[in-house]
């Protein structure tokens, strides 16, 4: 197709290159995340259960399910993952 | 013109489209939606336009304000799709991608289950060509599962009807219920297109194939009038919860190690209709307003992040994650807008999701069904992790692949900027999106606790990303594909079917084999008996005839005398 031109060679440095600035953007979530986690104690809750009203429910509630999900898919790649061409051969 | 049913417009408007030279058909294309979106905004609530024929009442339009959300949304969703396909001159696209998003909209408006069907068909039909579109074979081939799937969802449908006929006298639309036979013969034929879990595959398997145009029109009308459909036949049904937690599930754990960024996409769709079945469920009006209100956010978001990486496979010809990587560099306006779509998949606060989703959790909440909620909270917590974050970042980001390619076509960026803003809009004033829904609203999304609590949700779980990433831990894109329920049809049963025919084969040809060999002794047998020099067959002299008949004649003689 003509529409993409795909060139290899490119000279300049762009922002994410440097790796300072890779530290700025993850020293940024750290932040936000102890923020976040320090603003638990100065709002008033509604919670509608009572695992809502644990200290940090929803940052631990967050992280833990987002390592709990990779660690499982990583043993589902074991089982189902299989080559591009898995289902072209002998079809 | 008050009495028509806005499909049309766009139904009978394409038939047109190959009459004119392509300068003018790219603008009428787009005329098209924004007169049916009019036509929309035109009908009042309550109106019905009915016929009768065979016996039977047709209710051609029926307004009220469920159908209209959708009737809003979905010319939108079309206007967008035409302007992003814009550069395209592929006329096999331009006639069919109309019809079908006029008959997605034309069966909203349908008052009678006739008349849906008719719609429900018609979508199916028009829309495979969006596929067959790539023109290439494997293309073809998926888009004959998909065709079959789909027809057969209306096939189900009709034969549902035909039941529910039979039993009540009445084809009008209305709530259906899952006790008798045809209520759930139909919720069948609607799962099938709502992509319920285990019947969910053709979308996953169609979609990425389908033109880099074909899967944004694709993306926005079938399972969204699947979930309409639900709302208006099945609210409360306390099945629906269940299996649209699981929806709302499963697919992320594929879309983890999913490779393929428009199936990644397609998984992510499937987990968002999740959140809008379990509010059908629920069904109260805070959940049936929160699932109208989530449908018309997720087509904008979805329709961006399909555009987004649609542009990517424009330019640089792929959109697996193992070939991308740092094309933020030369498409800056194209990852600013897939940024926009997945924060607003995310819920980020003044992203549309957010005001959506969190009606149905709230909803949800609220029925003290504490279970289906945690279950909603991962699947929040996980579709930052595995879109918001994976896509943009893996496409736009990680690895520097090196492509250099040009920004998308102007037309493309506008759809997206078009689009992009939409999510912003809703998500900073969801009034807007609020006042259309079907029952008054009255939620407060903007709290401090929902706001606080949603972004440590969120930044938790970058944080997780982050650390699984530096630590190496998190699944890097490989190229491969995943075993999904297709494998079902695309290898058990085939495989089925040649052992089988294996089988067959052996046992016919053994039976053959006795037949011929039996008939061959009875041949062989006969053949001793009568055939040539045998007993039967040898012939006689006139002397030993005269010899045996004097001889019968003589016993005959000596029994006479006794």
């Amino acid at each position: 197709m003509s529409e993409h031109e795909t060139k290899f060679h490119d000279p300049r440095k762009y922002w994410l290159d440097d790796s300072k600035n890779v530290k700025k953007v993850i020293g940024f979530v750290v932040v936000a995340c102890m923020v976040l986690f320090a603003a638990e104690a100065f709002y008033h809750k509604h919670p509608y259960f009572a695992a809502e009203s644990l200290f940090g429910f929803y940052a631990i509630y967050g992280f833990v399910i987002c390592v709990g999900l990779v660690l499982v898919t990583k043993l589902m790649r074991v089982i189902l993952m299989r080559d591009e061409e898995y289902y072209d051969k002998n079809e | 013109m008050s009495s028509l049913n806005p499909g049309l417009i766009l139904i009978i408007g394409a038939v047109l489209v190959p009459l004119m030279p392509h300068a003018l058909r790219r603008w009428y294309l787009l005329v098209l939606p924004l007169i049916g979106l009019a036509h929309v905004y035109g009908l009042e609530n309550g109106t019905s336009v009915t016929m009768d024929a065979f016996g039977m009442t047709l209710e051609l339009l029926r307004v009220d304000a469920l159908a209209k959300v959708w009737g809003y949304i979905f010319n939108i969703a079309a206007y967008l799709a035409m302007l992003f396909a814009w550069h395209d001159k592929d006329i096999m696209q331009q006639v069919s991608a109309p019809i079908y998003a006029g008959a997605a909209i034309g069966a909203v408006f349908a008052g009678d289950l006739v008349t849906l069907f008719v719609y429900w068909e018609l979508t199916a039909i028009s829309s495979v060509f969006l596929i067959w579109a790539t023109r290439t074979e494997r293309a073809f081939k998926t888009g004959m599962r998909y065709l079959l799937i789909q027809v057969g969802s209306g096939v189900i449908l009709l034969s549902g009807v035909l039941v529910w006929y039979h039993d009540t006298g009445s084809i009008s639309f209305g709530h259906i219920g899952i006790e008798s036979l045809a209520g759930k013969l139909i919720l069948l034929a609607f799962g099938i297109k709502c992509a319920f879990p285990l019947l969910h595959n053709w979308l996953q398997d169609s979609y990425p194939e389908a033109t880099i145009t074909g899967t944004v029109v694709l993306s926005a009308f079938t399972t969204k009038l699947a979930v309409y459909a639900l709302a208006r036949g099945y609210a409360g049904t306390e099945i629906l919860i269940y299996i649209g937690a699981t929806m709302a599930a499963f697919p992320i754990f594929y879309a983890v190690i999913e490779n393929d960024l428009r199936k990644v996409l397609a998984y992510s769709l499937n987990n968002q209709l999740g959140f809008m079945v379990v509010g059908i469920g629920v069904g109260t009006e805070l959940a049936l307003n929160g699932a109208a209100a989530h449908a018309f956010n997720h087509i904008l978001y979805k329709a961006l992040l399909f555009m987004s990486i649609g542009a990517v496979l424009y330019r640089t010809g792929t959109c697996k994650a193992s070939d991308l990587g740092g094309l933020y560099k030369s498409m800056p306006w194209t990852t600013g807008f897939c940024v926009v779509g997945a924060a607003s998949i995310s819920a980020f606060p003044l992203f549309a999701g957010f005001v959506s989703k969190s009606m149905i959790l709230s909803a949800v909440a609220g029925d003290g069904r504490w279970f289906v909620w945690g279950v909603l909270l991962f699947a929040s917590a996980s579709v930052f992790h595995y879109v918001g974050i994976k896509v943009p970042y893996f496409a736009f980001f990680a690895k520097d692949s090196g492509r250099r390619v040009q920004e998308a076509p102007w037309n493309m960026l506008a759809a997206m900027a078009i689009t992009a803003f939409l999510c912003i809009f809703v998500g900073v004033y969801p009034k807007a999106l609020y006042d259309i829904l079907p029952f008054p609203v009255d939620y407060a999304p903007y709290t401090v606790a929902h706001v606080i609590t949603q972004m440590q949700m969120l930044m938790f779980s970058a944080l997780a990303f982050i650390i699984l990433t530096i630590y190496k831990i998190y699944p890097t894109p490989i190229k491969s594909i995943n075993l999904d329920t297709d494998w079902f049809y695309r290898r058990l049963a085939p495989a089925v079917i040649r052992v089988l025919g294996r089988w067959i084969g052996e046992i016919d040809r053994m039976l053959r084999v006795e037949t011929l060999s039996v008939l061959r002794d009875i041949i062989a047998s006969v053949e001793r008996q009568y055939g040539a020099r045998s007993n039967m067959s040898g012939t006689l002299q006139v002397g030993t005839m005269v010899l045996i008949v004097a001889g019968v004649l003589l016993l005959f003689l000596l029994a006479s005398f006794f």
